[in-house]
């Protein structure tokens, strides 16, 4: 598994429960070490091991764990180059939501050995939709509804979400968008970052 | 005759397309140009007062321009930020002799969106302008985290190398540094000289007082090296009270007796430990590498031995420099006996 993976969960536990709770995650998990980097690469039981891990430490489910790894993603400012690239999809979110299907590719793109599974939006109506996210990671239809939830945010958007069950390693998200343009989001400039 | 399809329908093709005028002035501009040229609307301008041609050269007045049509043509704004823009002419074909122009960023792309707050609306859906500017910044965090990797690995490295030098109990280099330098001084030929450093008496203080202050007694002793030299030389200890200082680029054998000199008096100063008072000394043997002499690393360090025995035999508490008359005397098994402080070898 890519590193920047596990360095996301490393994060994520670090930032939002500290340091101390992050050490005793990975020694639940049975590692030796508590550093991951981002760019290296990982064995794939690694992901899965910290997530049980970090559930039975924290004392939380781990779908809400991973729910709020989504967000912190997109929220936290050491990530602000997700939350933009993120936003490179689209202009507002509706625009966002159909961009999510070029997701994986748009990330290969990027770092080709980084692999995130495979995402289809289906439209079923006005405001109506659903997202199916293959999950070779139990559970990352949770991340991605963390994520919906921070960019529906970040864009202004009103927008409900809901994890409607999983079937033969597809989980499904249903999204109902009550406003487009609910509040001011947040400002995104396309040359913001470009040196 | 072809006619050019409605404007609302080419802004949305080509939002940075121009229509020109037979005499050079633009008609037309798509939305996009409108938001980087000068103030107020491009329409009426003449194309050459906004542009400048820099490619194809010899172009100066419309009258060329219409002379070369689909040449590709390099652009840029007369006006600040002088934006560099790439170019495609065509005429219409229309009996008016209508040009139509269409520009993009090329290259100048990222300083571009970022000069004129450009957004996604402003390319049309078909331009890879905002998958280039993806990529221009996901790379450049890809790259950031690469390179914040590769500084980790690198202190890493560096500090791994400092302890693979390093004696853990004293802090002074150890005998692998030591041969590191000693190759390099000898193969640059360098002038420098080899202190070799036995403790005196230290068995003693080990067997009476215990290993504790054995320790604590090599821990002193290294610090009176390092304190009575200079920070460019090199102290390692390469044995159990066994000591190599590497002096490069010493003017005289004053120098170094007067260094081995003040080495062995400190050492001498007994050492309290734990209310005993541990009392040691030093024999030194001491060879002064020439500019010019080129001696191999086993002659080097042989001929410091020599001197260091020499130095044990006069009684210990001894520096002594190397002369090849040591040698002699050595090979004679005939311990030296004359003064502490044998001759300097001649240069």
């Amino acid at each position: 598994m890519h590193g920047l993976v596990n360095r996301s969960i490393q994060l994520f536990v670090s930032h939002t429960y500290g340091v101390a709770q992050w050490e005793a995650v990975t020694r639940a998990a049975g590692l030796d070490f508590t550093e991951f980097e981002g760019m290296l690469r990982y064995e794939r039981t690694y992901t899965p091991t910290l997530l049980d891990a970090a559930a039975e430490v924290l004392r939380r489910p781990r779908a809400d764990l991973m729910e709020d790894l989504g967000s912190f993603l997109v929220c936290h400012p050491g990530f602000e180059a997700v939350r933009r690239l993120l936003r490179f999809g689209g202009v507002d979110f509706v625009d966002f939501l159909h961009s999510l299907d070029d997701l994986d590719d748009r990330v290969r793109m990027a770092l080709s050995d980084l692999r995130l599974p495979k995402l289809e939006l289906r439209v079923h109506g006005e405001g109506h939709f659903s997202l199916l996210c293959e999950a070779q990671v139990t559970g990352y239809g949770y991340v991605m509804m963390g994520v919906l939830r921070a960019m529906a945010d970040d864009y202004g958007a009103l927008a409900l979400l809901d994890h409607t069950g999983a079937a033969s390693g597809v989980e499904t998200l249903s999204i109902t968008l009550i406003e487009n343009d609910f509040a001011e989001g947040r400002s995104f400039e396309l040359g913001a970052c470009v040196g | 005759m072809t006619v050019i399809a409605n404007t609302a329908a080419l802004d949305a093709l080509c939002p940075m397309h121009l229509t020109l005028s037979r005499t050079g002035h633009i008609t037309h501009a798509g939305p996009t140009l409108e938001k980087i040229g000068p103030k107020g609307t491009l329409v009426g301008r003449r194309f050459l007062e906004i542009f400048e041609v820099k490619r194809p050269r010899k172009l100066s007045s419309i009258t060329d321009l219409q002379g070369v049509p689909q040449n590709q043509l390099r652009l840029k704004l007369r006006e600040a930020p002088f934006t560099t823009l790439k170019g495609i002419l065509v005429p219409t074909g229309a009996e008016d002799g209508t040009l139509l122009v269409n520009l993009s960023f090329g290259i100048s792309i990222l300083d571009a969106v970022r000069d004129f707050a450009l957004t996604n609306a402003d390319f049309a859906a078909t331009d890879l302008a905002i998958e280039m500017l993806y990529l221009v910044e996901a790379k450049t965090a890809a790259m950031e985290a690469s390179y914040r990797l590769n500084c980790r690995l690198q202190g890493a490295k560096i500090a791994a190398e400092e302890q693979a030098f390093t004696d853990t109990l004293t802090g002074l280099k150890n005998r692998r540094a030591l041969d590191t330098v000693l190759n390099r001084l000898l193969r640059d030929r360098d002038s420098f000289a080899v202190m070799q450093i036995d403790l005196d008496y230290f068995k003693t203080v080990n067997d009476t007082l215990g290993h504790a202050a054995g320790d604590y007694v090599l821990q002193h002793a290294a610090r009176i090296m390092i304190e009575q030299t200079r920070s460019h030389d090199l102290v390692a200890r390469v044995g159990g009270d066994e000591f190599t200082v590497v002096l490069p680029n010493v003017r005289s054998d004053d120098i170094l007796r007067k260094v081995g000199q003040r080495i062995i008096e400190r050492l001498e100063e007994p050492i309290s430990f734990e209310g005993s008072d541990c009392k040691i000394s030093a024999s030194i043997g001491t060879v002064w590498i020439q500019p010019g002499q080129s001696p191999r690393m086993d002659e080097l360090l042989s001929d410091a031995d020599v001197a260091l025995y020499a130095s044990k035999h006069a009684g210990r508490a001894t520096q002594t420099l190397y002369s090849p008359e040591l040698r002699d005397a050595a090979n004679a098994v005939v311990p030296p006996t004359e003064g502490r402080v044998a001759p300097a070898q001649p240069a």
